[in-house]
């Protein structure tokens, strides 16, 4: 038997051209947009088409990982176009300038910014579409614009009750200027923005058709193993491929950057293959790297000042005169992300041409590198997006790694290849969130409040070596490693935050939430061990301490009336944290119980304000994903390493939460009324502290190193 | 060749017998709903039913199903429990990436066959292996139950 099974996007393009007539006209230049994106309105056509069949595609210029924007961005254009949402479908945009970040100039999704960038670009979109197809309507009517309105798809003139579809218009409008004075509606006459939307993209990914970039097949393309150096930064010295050569379907081996790629009929023929390799690796420093040192290091670097990040008052003349103080030191570990879905990459390399196919979240970059390596010029090299499965930053290398490694094959083979990552490889593929120890000195005075706070980190730069650096690195101080910590909002009059950032050979990157996850947890844990010190009530205590004007103090309160606090529950106990991040404010309580020294979450009651809320259901489902990817982390996560070599492989030793150890988990969300800000990681980082802070209140110990399982 | 039934198709696959049902599937048959997520059953994302049984296809060999009739999610809506289960998923919106979720809904899709309206501690037990990395493990609990209770 033979399935036919061609990709998704040919059925696609296929399936468009059949219902022709793509009347917004969906045409893009690859230059020339640079007029529009001064004058902030965004031609319709590179996010619309409307068929004569009233269907409408939104081209979503952001990659879907899981956190809804497949519908979220979506409703932003529909709700100013006043479509019919029934008729909506989406595809994912080609690399084009006109569909770079509003903000960072680049195709790239994460920093929790896709509707906080794209709010007032997709609505403008949606609304200069809107007057196009009106304008169309009224010229064709011979009637003033101004007695003709849209409505659910169709334009309507008032007078006579003639009414046309959005399909029966959009060729006229589609020759109609774009419109420069577009105007939004008042929030008052939202009729899909902030009502709970299901999400377009179900159906497919519950019937096994959604496309991920692992379910790319191109006819007669390898699928290719690489064989990667066991330890960071290793390099071939030499490798037999005799036994591995002799695996039926295998069709070739190649040396390549990073190992020795395997290509083969498939996967199981490759992986096959790549197990009866032998290489001879140069091992390098890496091959010395012990993470129980780098801890010892760290804790000592730690002990010593570092370059300043924020600096208020005098700390240190301020711990003197204090009344009491408490010095602890924090540790948190190499975390992985690990996505299920390991990564992959298909490169169609054809002679002056080449087509990517892949889960990305950094479409430019990963475009850009692949040129560069395949010695084609940006424009002969297309990305297509795949859906990603998760991606929780790693699918945002700033150095393209799994791309660029892709590329690499296709360029020892002389063709396409389908580069596929096993779970060990992934998991032991390094790009993890930093290891940090940090040291804190506080103490507060005879009222209670804080007088003196000393915070010294120590980890990994991430933002080091790639192109954000000169945005993102000031003074010797990168953002993302203190972000949360130098910016914590409690009032403490001396107060010092300093930062090492020790280079290492094992690679580091964004993981969901960056330098939050785990500037939160050392923050929020001693802000609690403050309060304790004082003798007060962690949420009076904290609302004693935050500004008047803060947004903390709204979800703080919000979240321990809907938690109980204050209520005693036999053999448990409730934690709290509060946190912002990407510039949306969440706090969590946690309620736990400890048996046999095992911490258990029985309810996470979750409140959020991340300003306007599009889709109240979407912010649901990722406060919850959030919290669940913070507390597999706090519980369980640790990437550790030894002789260079990363102990752990799988989910078996690389333990994400299973559906048994799962909390209630409650979302109360805050209608500040605020412009939109981040959602999709700003859940993640007060988990793990309101945890912690949980085991101290029913055991009195503290948690100070992650992860808290094994300590508890 | 070994032979199977592949969603009430007959399929012919010339593969070596060791070789796991879940790249057979793939790479062979090119039904892509099954997914890779571990390789060695840990995480459920390649979970097909094996004569009406939850089995995790990366660990099952070619060799396993000759004879045998294999469902995949891109046949498990021709079933009762499938059906209820798929409709309960949309109805919850379960899914985040999606990638686990053809294994969450074959394991659910076993669960209601053998237990029409399961409690929660059998929904535990027949869910604990399939792993979800973006936490939508409540939704998929709420939504077994509501599948559980569907006429």
């Amino acid at each position: 038997m033979k399935l036919e099974n061609p990709s998704r996007r040919e059925f696609i393009k296929h399936s468009s051209a059949l219902i022709g007539g793509l009347v917004i006209a969906f045409h893009l230049p690859e230059k020339g947009f640079a007029a529009v994106r001064s004058d902030k309105v965004y031609p319709p056509n590179a996010f619309i088409r409307i068929a004569k069949d009233d269907s409408i595609t939104i081209v979503v210029n952001k990659s879907e990982m899981g956190q809804g924007v497949y519908t979220s961005l979506p409703m932003l254009i529909c709700e100013e176009l006043e479509a019919d949402w029934n008729r909506v479908s989406v595809e994912s945009a080609p690399v084009a300038p006109v569909y770079n970040h509003t903000v960072l100039g680049m195709q790239l999704t994460g920093g929790s910014s896709s509707i906080p960038s794209s709010w007032e670009q997709l609505r403008r979109v949606g609304a200069a579409a809107r007057i196009m197809l009106t304008r169309a309507a009224a010229e064709k009517w011979g009637v003033p614009e101004s007695e003709c309105k849209a409505e659910e798809g169709f334009v309507i003139h008032a007078g006579s009750g003639r009414k046309m579809s959005y399909g029966e218009l959009a060729e006229e409008a589609s020759s109609l200027p774009l419109p420069h004075d577009v105007r939004l509606k008042d929030r008052k006459d939202f009729k899909l923005i902030g009502k709970p939307v299901k999400r377009l993209d179900t159906p497919e990914k519950v019937n096994g058709t959604a496309q991920f970039g692992l379910d790319v097949y191109l006819p007669g393309i390898p699928t290719v193993l690489v064989a990667r150096s066991p330890v960071f930064g290793g390099r071939i010295k030499r490798f037999d491929a005799s036994d591995a050569k002799a695996v039926p379907g295998v069709e070739g081996i190649y040396q390549i950057p990073t190992g020795v790629a395997v290509a083969a009929s498939g996967f199981w023929p490759a992986k096959t293959a790549r197990d009866l390799l032998k290489i001879e690796w140069e091992e390098g420093e890496g091959g010395r790297l012990s993470t129980e040192k780098m801890r010892s290091d760290y804790a000592a670097l730690a002990r010593t000042k570092g370059m300043v990040a924020r600096k208020d008052g005098d700390a240190e003349k301020a711990l003197q005169k204090a009344y009491k103080s408490v010095s602890a030191e924090y540790e948190v570990p190499y975390l992985a992300h690990a996505a299920m879905e390991p990564l992959n990459v298909v490169v169609d390399l054809k002679p002056g041409r080449c087509a990517i196919w892949t889960g990305t979240q950094l479409q430019t970059m990963d475009r850009n590198t692949a040129a560069k390596i395949l010695g084609l010029e940006p424009d002969q090299v297309e990305v297509h997006t795949m859906f990603l499965g998760g991606g929780f930053g790693r699918r945002a290398n700033p150095h393209s790694d799994f791309v660029a490694e892709a590329a690499h094959v296709a360029k020892a083979v002389g063709g396409p290849v389908k580069v596929v990552w096993t779970r060990e490889d992934d998991m032991k593929g390094g790009y993890y969130r930093p290891m940090w120890s940090d040291h804190i000195v506080a103490a507060i005075s005879e009222d209670g409040k804080p007088v003196s706070w000393r915070h010294v980190i120590v980890g990994q730069s991430i933002i080091a070596g790639t192109m954000f650096e000169s945005k993102m690195i000031k003074n010797g101080v990168d953002m993302t490693s203190v972000e949360g910590a130098a910016t914590m909002p409690y009032l403490i009059p001396n107060l010092e935050v300093d930062l090492h950032s020790p280079v290492e050979v094992v690679p580091v990157q964004w993981w969901r939430s960056v330098g939050h996850s785990h500037t939160a947890f050392v923050v929020e844990t001693m802000v609690d061990e403050l309060a304790a010190l004082a003798g007060r009530d962690p949420v009076a205590y904290r609302l004693e301490i935050l500004p008047g004007d803060s947004r903390y103090r709204g979800v703080l309160q919000l979240a321990a009336e809907k938690a109980g606090w204050g209520k005693t529950i036999p053999g448990r106990s409730l934690g709290i944290a509060v946190h912002k991040s990407f510039e949306s404010y969440v706090a969590e309580v946690a309620e736990v119980s400890v048996l046999d020294g095992k911490i258990r979450v029985h309810r996470v009651v979750a409140a959020v304000d991340c300003g306007l809320v599009v889709n109240p259901e979407g912010v649901r489902s990722q406060l919850e994903s959030a919290i669940v990817f913070g507390l597999s982390a706090a519980l369980h996560g640790e990437i550790t390493l030894e002789n260079g070599r990363v102990n752990q492989s799988n989910f078996n030793d690389y333990r994400p939460l299973r559906l048994s150890e799962m909390p209630e988990i409650e979302v109360h969300i805050l209608n500040s009324g605020h412009p939109p800000t981040g959602i999709g990681e700003p859940g993640t980082p007060p988990i793990g502290p309101a945890v912690a802070n949980a085991v101290f209140s029913l055991t009195g110990k503290r948690l100070r190193k992650m992860p808290l399982q094994n300590l508890a | 060749m070994i032979s199977f039934r592949i969603n009430g198709m007959k399929a012919d696959v010339s593969a070596s017998p060791d070789t796991p049902l879940l790249w057979v599937l793939r790479d062979h048959l090119r039904l892509t709903g099954t997914k890779y997520g571990c390789g060695i059953a840990l995480c459920g994302a390649c979970t097909v039913h094996l004569d009406g049984e939850a089995v995790r296809s990366c660990v099952t060999p070619l060799s396993a199903a000759a004879g045998r009739d294999v469902i995949t999610i891109e046949g498990i809506g021709e079933i009762d429990a499938g059906k209820k289960v798929q409709a309960a998923w949309i109805e919850m919106d379960v899914p985040q990436c999606g990638y686990c979720q053809s294994g969450q809904i074959m394991s659910a899709a076993s669960l209601l066959k053998k237990h029409p309206h399961p409690t929660d501690a059998q929904i535990s037990e027949a869910m604990e292996g399939n792993l979800c990395r973006c936490g939508t493990y409540n939704r998929i609990r709420a939504a077994i139950k509501m599948a559980g209770s569907a006429e």
